[in-house]
């Protein structure tokens, strides 16, 4: 037989002023099965809490109803305090008389029914609760972290920091991403190189780091603090732990492709490092380029290498490994150019976009710092600068804001003038947004020491005119038309979210919104976590970033993994599906459905091991307790553990009965 | 009937968008007709047509169902399987010569307390007008 308490809370006045708290208890103390029933000014008090806890203990109370505010605000105290005394904590269930009731409502008279009826429907569901017990998931001390870009190795050394053992993983042959292209920083003018290396570095001697290159995620299976993820390591064609990086093979190797890391402006062999900084500094070899590959000829750089580490029949490897969280940093892309048919990327070869304008002033870059145009090595005394370029356009490309191009475009206009002292630099702005730490100072030297000229307005066309280009656009400040003469255009194109980041996205089954950027758990107060639990983001994987909001969300999301995996267990709610196998006809309608794949056929077999049919099973760590499967039963089969028909139903009976 | 007959509204809501939407109509002190009684589930995908039909049995003139707008459940897309299954389930209440406008399905953020408050007013008053329901709980009467 049920023994319910009933705490019915006056909130000092907020609900006592509407509802008639008094007579709600006593109300309430006539329904069957409530043996106690009592109002209280402060039910959250201390004071409040001993009440619930002395009565369970009294009265040997099955089921607690507190009515006060939302469950959102005190369940857990309440179910904490009625745990305390002993009592289940999920036979305690709260009436929201406050927000649902008392706040919403003038008529103390409709008030008063409506709290009596709000507290006599989960009066008849904790009759027909059952206890649940929270469910512990074992925890795989590892974390995997998806992109190797400044984000994805800060995150990875935070992470290691905290004892915990990462996989870097990086689908490119160098860790570095696009902060080893750049040549200077904002606002400081660091020189990128120097700042990131040192941390490329310190990752790649980390003991606990694992380093995983020229791979990338094939399949995730499993749940948070469980996942087990399949790497397909792509085959580099170097055995890396005989190589020494001694580079006979990349200096003889015979062909010449242009080069990814210089984007397009230099060259690089069929076996090559990216970039001398990279590491692992070992090469690979480009199969669709290597004469081995597509011709069956040459064979040069095996012939070579002192220590035979070339193999041309290397295969790609997929390994397994285990990890219990993952932070993903996968980074964003530039728009392809090809989108600019107005400004003549690709026609003129003195067009260029804001990434290789970096490669082409960095001292480690194919001119090694001597700033030429690429048409005729000549260096240039006008350059145009054209911001929102793809962004900021809803019409034509993208509706946001790319956020660091105002930065880079004035940081670029600084090194240009580094380098010719008496260039003119234009820049073509809408509006100018310099709001981070030292930002605008930085803006301003750029206009007034480096006097580059700011012009608000748009450029509608680029043309060539003898060896020069001419840039037509329109100054909205004053209202005219512009023309300038210029010897080199930089088009600061937009950021997008980079090839594959989609299909990846459904392998680790997170969100991702229109563009392909990566969705927040809650884009304020969650924002390096993904909606899957043990899944976490940073950087421009969720949208443009600078380098510092990156290097912050990677530390953010590294804090996360480590709170997660300090544990040894997880707990999460028990409030989770349970199906009832006798009746189940395994007839898949609940697996179809559920959102996480919790749910799968299991195997109902006789003494003698043979087949008698199939149920469903749920995997409680992967069920979030949605109920979606449910109703889809046919045979009332499935049941939601805390949310079960019998209670619903009984809400709604309950209901009834007084009308 | 009674003199002063006023309609009884359930409200089926999900737990992460509309019951914290109605959370937030009460912190905003947004007034709204006290006609509904909320039943709280974890998702709109929990919701079993049969919830609604027994709601309108035990003497519930209206029912309003409402959850996460697509794209922002809580579970990815349980809503849009409560969506799916609210289609085929307008069919099956005419069939059974329900007034569709005693059903409402709508979506209600955590953050439109006063779309949540204007739901429940509008719905009262458009139940008030059409008066009591009372062919289920009739039957379910006359069967006892």
């Amino acid at each position: 037989m049920a023994k319910i308490g009933v705490f019915v809370c006056w909130c000092g006045s907020n609900i006592a002023e509407t509802v008639d708290v008094k007579r709600a208890a006593e109300t309430i103390a006539k329904i069957p099965g409530v043996v106690y029933s009592v109002d209280y000014k402060y039910m959250c008090s201390d004071p409040g809490q001993d009440m619930v806890k002395n009565a369970i203990k009294e009265y040997n109370l099955t089921g607690v109803v507190v009515a006060s505010c939302s469950p959102r605000m005190h369940e857990k105290t309440f179910r904490k305090a009625a745990s305390e005394a002993g009592l289940n904590p999920y036979m305690l269930e709260m009436a929201n008389i406050r927000e649902h009731c008392s706040w919403v409502h003038d008529n103390k008279e409709e008030a008063t029914q409506k709290a009596i009826d709000l507290i006599r429907m989960m009066v008849e569901k904790v009759k027909r609760n059952k206890p649940l017990q929270n469910i512990k998931i074992p925890v795989t001390k590892k974390a995997l972290v998806i992109g190797g870009g400044v984000t994805g190795i800060q995150a990875a050394l935070d992470i290691a920091a905290g004892g915990i053992p990462v996989i870097l993983l990086e689908r490119e042959p160098s860790i570095g991403g696009h902060m080893s292209m750049l040549d200077e920083t904002f606002p400081t003018l660091d020189c990128s190189q120097c700042i990131l290396t040192p941390k490329m570095v310190e990752v790649a001697q980390n003991p606990l780091v694992t380093i995983m290159t020229y791979s990338e995620l094939e399949k995730l299976e499993g749940f948070i603090g469980n996942f087990k993820a399949t790497i397909k390591k792509k085959a580099r064609h170097v055995n890396v732990e005989e190589c020494t990086g001694c580079g006979t093979c990349w200096t003889k190797c015979p062909t010449k492709v242009t080069s990814e890391f210089e984007q397009g402006l230099g060259i690089r062999k069929a076996i090559y490092i990216p970039f001398p900084q990279a590491i692992p500094s070992r090469p690979v070899i480009d199969e669709a380029n290597c004469m081995k590959f597509t011709q069956n000829r040459c064979g040069i750089c095996a012939k070579i290498c002192p220590k035979q580490c070339i193999s041309y029949d290397d295969k790609e490897e997929f390994i397994e490994i285990e990890v219990g969280s993952i932070v993903v940093a996968t980074g964003y892309d530039l728009m392809p150019t090809s989108a600019f048919g107005e400004y003549g990327y690709g026609k003129y070869p003195d067009v260029v976009t804001s990434l290789q304008f970096e490669r082409m002033v960095c001292a480690s870059g194919p001119t090694l710092g001597d700033l030429q145009r690429p048409s005729d090595k000549k260096k240039p005394k006008t350059v145009v600068f054209i911001q929102c370029v793809g962004s900021r356009d809803p019409e034509h490309h993208k509706a946001y804001c790319s956020k660091i191009c105002c930065m880079y475009t004035a940081k670029q206009t600084m090194l240009y003038r580094h380098k010719v002292h008496d260039g003119n630099a234009y820049v073509f702005y809408i509006d100018i947004r310099s709001n981070g730490k030292n930002y605008e100072e930085f803006l301003r030297r750029a206009q007034e020491e480096n006097k580059a000229q700011y012009i608000r307005g748009r450029v509608s066309m680029v043309y060539q005119d003898g060896p020069d280009l001419v840039v037509e656009g329109a100054d909205t400040l004053t209202n005219s038309q512009v023309r300038i003469r210029a010897d080199l255009v930089v088009l600061a194109t937009a950021m997008v979210s980079p090839i594959g980041v989609k299909e990846l996205a459904q392998k680790l089954g997170i969100g991702y919104d229109q563009h392909g950027f990566l969705t927040e758990a809650h884009p304020k107060l969650r924002p390096v976590e993904s909606a899957t639990a043990g899944i976490f983001l940073a950087g421009c994987a969720i949208s443009p970033r600078d380098i510092p909001d990156s290097v912050s969300e990677a530390s953010g999301a590294a804090a996360k993994v480590l709170g997660m995996l300090s544990k040894d267990e997880l707990e999460k709610e028990g409030v989770v599906a349970i199906v009832r196998e006798c009746s189940c006809t395994g007839c898949q309608n609940c697996i179809r459905v559920c959102p996480f794949t919790a749910i799968a056929l299991k195997d109902i077999r006789d003494k003698a091991g043979n087949l008698i049919r199939q149920v469903a099973n749920v995997n409680p760590g992967l069920c979030t307790g949605c109920g979606t499967c449910t109703p889809t039963c046919p045979s009332r089969s499935i049941d939601l553990q805390g949310f079960t028909d019998e209670e619903i139903f009984a809400e709604i009976n309950a209901m009834a009965e007084l009308h | 009937m009674e003199e002063k007959w006023e309609p009884t509204i359930i409200a089926f809501v999900c737990n992460w968008c509309t019951y914290a939407g109605a959370d937030l109509a009460g912190t905003s002190r947004f007034k709204y007709a006290p006609n509904v009684r909320i039943i709280k589930t974890p998702c709109t995908g929990r919701i079993d047509p049969m919830f609604i039909l027994s709601a309108l049995e035990r003497g519930a003139d209206g029912v309003i169902v409402s959850g996460c707008h697509p794209n922002d459940c809580h579970y990815n897309e349980g809503n849009f399987n409560a969506r799916r299954k609210y289609i085929m389930f307008r069919a099956l209440l005419t069939q059974l010569g329900v007034d569709l406008d005693r059903v409402t399905f709508a979506w209600c953020s955590a953050s439109e307390g006063i779309k949540f408050a204007g739901l429940v007013t509008e719905v009262t008053d458009r139940i008030r007008k059409m008066g009591p329901y009372t062919e289920f709980k009739q039957l379910n009467q006359d069967a006892r």
